[in-house]
């Protein structure tokens, strides 16, 4: 049986997804994640037109409190764990690149 | 080991100090790591010095909490205020969270000792801890075998008599599955009863924090502490937490039981004998039993499998280098974290985070991850009709008993089988416990599983309790 997704969509995927797949990877991923959506198939034949989708065991609802000022947690401690820090930011490297 | 319950009651009354405690579950966990891996962080003199602490208040006539002097692990997907927490990642490597997840703050409160973070795998993906950046751990039982996973840590600590207590998070099983492959009892709690602040998300709709204890009555008495509202999860139930210890001994007289074919079909031939034995011991104690087939529970794995790789491949997308842990240095922000997660992140992890991003991508949406979340209505349907029939439905924790390592990490499908038993209760939202009973090959530990509707912890204990009793273990 040929796999329900081509080793280009799992390229393309792994891209959306920021990874980085060797071609040994994208072999390997391809073949597993085929075996996957083929053991889902299951639920592909099912007529499942009037099913509402739930997202969510009890659903979701806003919870808002009083809008009151209420300590949070310390810059200075939350930018001694990031990779890199800059004058009370968070720093990364250029986003802005030259045009392509 | 003693009980939780005993150790508490002695550190209370001032007969038994923490310091103590504290020192035995310490030098049981250095008697035993090294070999079994169970522990990713231990700090001594923290714990000794809390303990020393908890001993001062005593001294100085306060009351203590219901956990008082307990020594107890953290699974660590659980943020602790400076102590070191990985997920069992190496795109967590070195960072240490600024803020306490609201379980440590209830334990702390309550006077428990934590003593140290357990290995899971990566992210809690996975069913046997072999997915852990930093090695597996191995069963207590016998070091051959897998704990089971993801909470494969949490529960071998237990199992290996290093603390009385632990706890661990459910996002597909990832409590049940490892406490029957250690014989030991494992409970998910109906979603939101504990609050899931400061716990690493995998899949936020699934994901349960939940207790492991030796005995039934500990696992209750651990729940009672972590339950509540907590204003920091949005999802967190608003009530009090349950009144559960204090029911463990109701029995299970009047009520009514399910047995569910689709809960054990396919299991080996020993986990389904321990199931049906079970089952005469709950008859036996005045349960009426009816045999039940839900069809709709063989669609719960397909639908888990795209429901919760959806949900962590967005949870997931926070980890870029840009705040926490691991950062692969590119020139533009782009490759930077494309180097970092390529890095960071394990084989499973990719994987799942593929699925997810496949399955929620344009295109293949309602294919896939749309008909999942109508399954899941179903499979919401389905438990709520049995439960109009039925108190309490049996099956199997897992199909078969620990397996030995490398068995399984080749072929994801035969891995995530291992979850087919546990995973309609995580897309229900429904609680359910492992409770030992009999033995399979080699001698190793079965659990069976106990399911229940929404808020029915009390019952589960109380129906686990007379399992346990039959069971010899107390």
């Amino acid at each position: 049986m040929s796999s329900p997704l081509t080793r280009d969509e799992v390229a393309y995927v792994a891209k959306l997804a920021r990874l980085r797949l060797s071609d040994e990877e994208l072999t390997t991923f391809t073949s597993q994640l085929g075996q996957v959506l083929e053991h889902a198939a299951d639920m592909s034949t099912l007529d499942l037109a009037g099913v509402v989708a739930t997202a969510h065991p009890f659903g979701l609802v806003n919870v808002l409190r009083d809008d009151v000022i209420r300590p949070s947690l310390d810059r200075d401690v939350v930018l001694a764990m990031a990779p890199e820090a800059d004058d009370g930011r968070f720093a990364v490297p250029s986003i802005l690149g030259e045009a392509p | 080991m003693r009980s939780a319950l005993a150790i508490a009651a002695d550190v209370r009354e001032g007969v038994l100090s923490a310091a103590t405690t504290t020192a035995t579950a310490l030098g049981a966990i250095h008697a035993r790591n090294e070999e079994l891996n169970v522990f990713l962080h231990v700090d001594d003199e923290a714990a000794l010095a809390l303990a020393a602490s908890i001993d001062d208040r005593i001294a100085r006539g306060e009351v203590l909490g219901p956990l008082a002097g307990v020594p107890i692990a953290i699974k660590d997907n659980l943020c602790q205020t400076g102590v070191p927490t990985t997920c069992s990642s190496k795109i967590l490597d070195g960072w240490r969270p600024p803020y306490n997840a609201t379980v440590i703050d209830r334990l702390l409160a309550a006077g428990a000792v934590p003593v140290g973070k357990t290995n899971l795998d990566e992210f809690a993906m996975g069913s046997s801890t072999e997915n852990s950046a930093f090695g597996p751990t191995r069963n207590p039982l016998d070091p051959t075998r897998v704990p089971g996973g993801s909470s494969g840590g949490s529960a071998a600590a237990v199992a290996a008599d290093m603390t009385p207590l632990s706890i661990g998070s459910d996002t597909g099983g990832s409590i049940r599955q490892p406490a029957a492959l250690c014989g030991i009892v494992g409970m998910k709690p109906t979603y939101g009863l504990v609050s899931r602040y400061g716990l690493i998300a995998f899949a936020s709709s699934l994901d349960q924090i939940g207790p492991f204890a030796k005995t039934v009555a500990d696992a209750a008495l651990l729940l009672e502490v972590l339950a509540g509202h907590d204003p920091m999860d949005s999802t967190s139930l608003r009530e009090p937490s349950p009144s559960l210890l204090s029911h463990v001994d109701d029995g299970v007289a009047g009520k009514r039981i399910g047995i569910v074919k689709e809960l054990y079909e396919g299991a080996d031939e020993s986990v389904i004998e321990a199931v049906m034995g079970a089952v005469a011991v709950l008859r036996e104690a005045g349960a009426t039993i009816v045999e039940l087939s839900i069809p709709e529970l063989r669609l719960g794995l397909s639908a888990y499998y795209l429901i919760a790789p959806a949900e962590a491949s967005s949870n997931l997308a926070r980890f870029d280098g840009v705040r926490f842990g691991l950062r692969v240095d590119a020139p533009d922000v782009t490759a930077m974290m494309e180097a970092t997660r390529t890095a960071g992140f394990g084989a499973e992890v990719k994987r799942r985070i593929m699925l997810g991003t496949y399955a929620l991508s344009a295109g293949y949406f309602d294919a896939y991850y749309g008909q999942a979340l109508k399954v899941r209505t179903l499979t919401i349907d389905a438990f709520a009709r049995a439960y109009r029939e039925v108190d309490v439905l049996i099956g199997a924790t897992t199909p078969g008993v620990a397996f030995e390592f490398g068995t399984k990490t080749k072929d994801p499908m035969a891995m995530y089988l291992n979850d087919v038993f546990t995973i309609p209760t995580n897309l229900a939202g429904d609680p359910a416990v492992s409770v030992p009973f009999g033995t399979g090959e080699a001698g190793l530990p079965i659990g069976v599983q106990l399911l229940g509707p929404g808020r029915s912890e009390a019952q589960l204990f109380a129906a686990a309790r007379v399992l346990e009793i039959a069971d010899g273990r107390s």
